[in-house]
């Protein structure tokens, strides 16, 4: 029987503004990103011209097949940067607002920072900061929660990963200390 | 029959107390991942993939599959209850699921959904038990301009039959296949594309790619959206599920409509996005109140979920047989099993006899324990959705970061990870397809050793994809696809000489 009167409402305090300003349209991102790829295209072709991309006594060279996928990546770029002006459509499209892209960078920035601390503190310990600090500082989370939740995250990923399915993880000066 | 007997043999391969644990924790976990916002399917097997690393082939596949059953089911969950399709492929359930929720019918539209999942992936699971070894056999006369013939079908297909734009869909296959490129030439073990990197010269991995690809870039996207959700909560009793059970044969022909769209569009690379429309615009078209069509209607629960999981399941079979993945998930899937030292492929019949059967086996078993799972625990899976997303996108991001870093044990691919979270998020937001990419990333070196092979047989000489038969349809075949929007145009301007061509684009 279903039981509908129950409901359940997640709500986001951190919902983006609907009406924040656009940062950029869906056509400068295009063209960007068209260009850039036009850019790769060019210094990939290069690289397997230089590896040889033609045919010697054994067949195919190494740089053949990615050579000719290079000239049909820099050609369906320069299309994509021809068809980006032309559209109409596109030019109106928000890419991202600001609102948008704060949040956006509220996850980036720490996972960047995550991966950082990562190198020299291990990955629990690191993990157990970007948890906690995510959940406090984005969430709004009660303090005591957000430790706690990133603590019991920490355990259980080091007891699967390191002891259960003995998959080894970088570890830092807190997994020496104990003797990891 | 003589599939029967090997079906015989994969359930006794599977029937172990660790495999069927291992298969219920699969199942869980992919439920989990399908309700959570920002995850789904191909993603949760990508993230999860290491958990498998220590397992032996069958055990790991079995859990992986399983993952993938519970995430398609879990999908349903959040369609129905809370109008937020999971998936793309989820997003018709929401049209006729959510204002059954909202009229009450919750429980209803609920087990119709999932009833149909099973019955749509049933049917899948019975053409790959029949199929696969027949066309497994076929394919073993397979030379390599044929596989290569095949590689050029499934990309043209892609191209010509994707509903993103031509160019987009170009870009993602160039670059995923060069991406394929980086690193060691297998064949005369001479650099390419590393630039001087030590870092590169083991290759760029695809499975470091797809968590970036999926998982980060999923973080980015739905961050970036307003995450107010609000639903409706609902528990199925036995009642409810008999009663619809009860009213199926009702709905056969659709079901069966379903099936077979999703099959076909799962072994050719539709998808199941194009399968989950093409079946309830059908279940519509054929209706006799096509009007009641999304002000919640059972069949437009029935339609886009059979379709949708006979095509999830159906693209399980080209990857068997050929070793040519028919979705994202299926790439992932078989980027697993490459992991493992398997090469899925004709051969995979012939030398991994219980691996293929035990698969094949956990098809059915996974999709009844799945089937028996959700319908009993709808209610817990549904307050996933109460969690904070700020506490479960951090986590995600360390999951994402573990799989990343477990494959190689390389930080070199953490960054790599983070670097295609940005460039998935670049690329979903302007339109640039993700399933071809990652398609192109798995079957990179693959299609290239098949060219590279065809033209030392044939000396250069570009005519050896017509040699025979065979391979000269497949080629032929490819480039229609390729140019089908040109040719479908051509048809109906030649069929209709007064309608525009816009309509044939349309």
């Amino acid at each position: 029987m279903s039981n509908t009167e129950l409901e359940i409402a997640v709500d986001d305090p951190t919902a983006p503004e609907e009406n924040s300003p656009a940062v950029t349209s869906n056509r400068n991102v295009d063209v960007a990103v068209s260009l850039l790829l036009l850019v790769l295209a060019i210094v990939l072709a290069w690289d397997n011209w230089r590896t040889g991309a033609s045919w010697d006594s054994t067949g195919p060279e190494p740089g053949y097949f990615p050579f000719y996928l290079s000239v049909i990546l820099g050609g369906a770029s320069l299309y994509g940067i021809g068809a980006a002006f032309l559209s109409s459509k596109e030019a109106l499209e928000t890419f991202v607002t600001r609102a948008q892209l704060r949040r956006v960078m509220a996850v980036f920035v720490p996972t960047l920072l995550f991966c950082i601390a990562m190198q020299f503190l291990g990955i629990y310990v690191a993990s157990f900061l970007l948890i906690a600090g995510f959940m406090r500082v984005v969430g709004k989370i009660a303090w005591w929660k957000s430790l706690l939740t990133a603590f019991l995250f920490s355990a259980v990923m080091f007891v699967t990963f390191d002891i259960v399915f003995d998959v080894l993880m970088p570890k830092g000066p807190l997994e020496a200390a104990f003797g990891y | 029959m003589e599939a029967l007997g090997l079906l015989l043999h994969g359930f006794a391969v599977l029937l172990t107390w660790k495999t069927l644990l291992l298969m219920m924790v699969g199942l869980v976990l992919g439920v989990f991942v399908g309700v959570l916002p920002g995850l789904g399917g191909p993603n949760g097997v990508a993230i999860l993939l290491p958990l498998t690393f220590s397992m032996d082939p069958t055990s790991a596949i079995v859990m992986l599959s399983c993952i993938y059953w519970g995430a398609l089911f879990g999908g349903a969950i959040t369609s129905i209850l809370f109008n937020i399709p999971g998936e793309a492929w989820s997003v018709a359930t929401t049209f006729d699921g959510y204002p059954m929720a909202q009229q009450g019918k919750a429980a209803e539209a609920l087990t119709a959904a999932f009833t149909s999942s099973f019955i749509g992936s049933l049917v899948a699971v019975l053409l790959i038990t029949f199929l696969a070894p027949w066309i497994s056999s076929f394919a073993l006369k397979f030379g390599p301009p044929e596989f290569f013939a095949v590689y050029l079908l499934t990309f043209c297909s892609f191209v010509g039959l994707g509903r993103e734009d031509k160019h987009k869909t170009v870009i993602a296959m160039s670059l995923g296949l060069l991406l394929a490129g980086v690193g060691m030439d297998t064949v005369s073990g001479q650099l390419r594309m590393t630039f001087g990197s030590t870092d590169l010269l083991r290759g760029i991995n695809f499975l470091v790619a797809v968590i970036g690809l999926f998982g980060i870039s999923e973080i980015l996207l739905t961050m970036e959206e307003r995450l107010a959700l609000r639903g409706h909560a609902a528990s199925i009793s036995l009642r409810t599920v008999l009663a619809v059970w009860k009213d199926l044969p009702k709905y056969w022909m659709t079901l069966l409509r379903s099936s077979v769209i999703g099959c076909w569009l799962g072994i050719t690379p539709g998808g199941a996005i194009a399968a989950s429309f093409m079946g309830y615009n059908l279940a519509k078209r054929f209706s006799k109140d096509p009007d009641s069509f999304g002000k919640g209607r059972i069949e437009g629960v029935f339609a886009p979920e059979t379709a949708a999981h006979a095509s999830g399941t159906a693209a399980l079979l080209p990857m068997l047989a050929l070793g040519i993945p028919g979705s994202g998930t299926a790439a992932i899937l078989l980027g697993g099993l490459m992991v493992w030292g398997l090469n899925p492929g004709p051969l995979l019949f012939v030398e991994h006899k219980d691996f293929v059967w035990g698969l094949i086996a956990s098809m059915y078993l996974g999709n009844v324990v799945g089937l028996v799972l959700v319908l009993s625990t709808v209610p817990i899976f549904a307050s996933i959705l109460r969690v904070p997303f700020a506490a479960v996108a951090p986590m995600i991001v360390v999951s994402c970061a573990i799989g990343a870093y477990a494959i190689q044990n390389a930080m070199f691919d953490v960054w790599l990870m983070l670097g295609f979270g940005v460039v998935g998020y670049v690329f979903k937001k302007i339109k640039i397809p993700l399933a071809p990419f990652t398609l192109a990333l798995v079957l990179g070196s693959r299609a290239e050793d098949a060219f590279r092979q065809s033209m030392i047989i044939s000396g250069g000489n570009m005519k050896v994809f017509w040699a025979n038969g065979l391979v000269g349809t497949i080629t032929t075949l490819a480039i229609l696809l390729l140019f089908w929007p040109l040719i479908d145009r051509l048809i109906a301007s030649i069929s209709k000489p007064g309608a525009p061509a816009a309509k044939a684009e349309a």
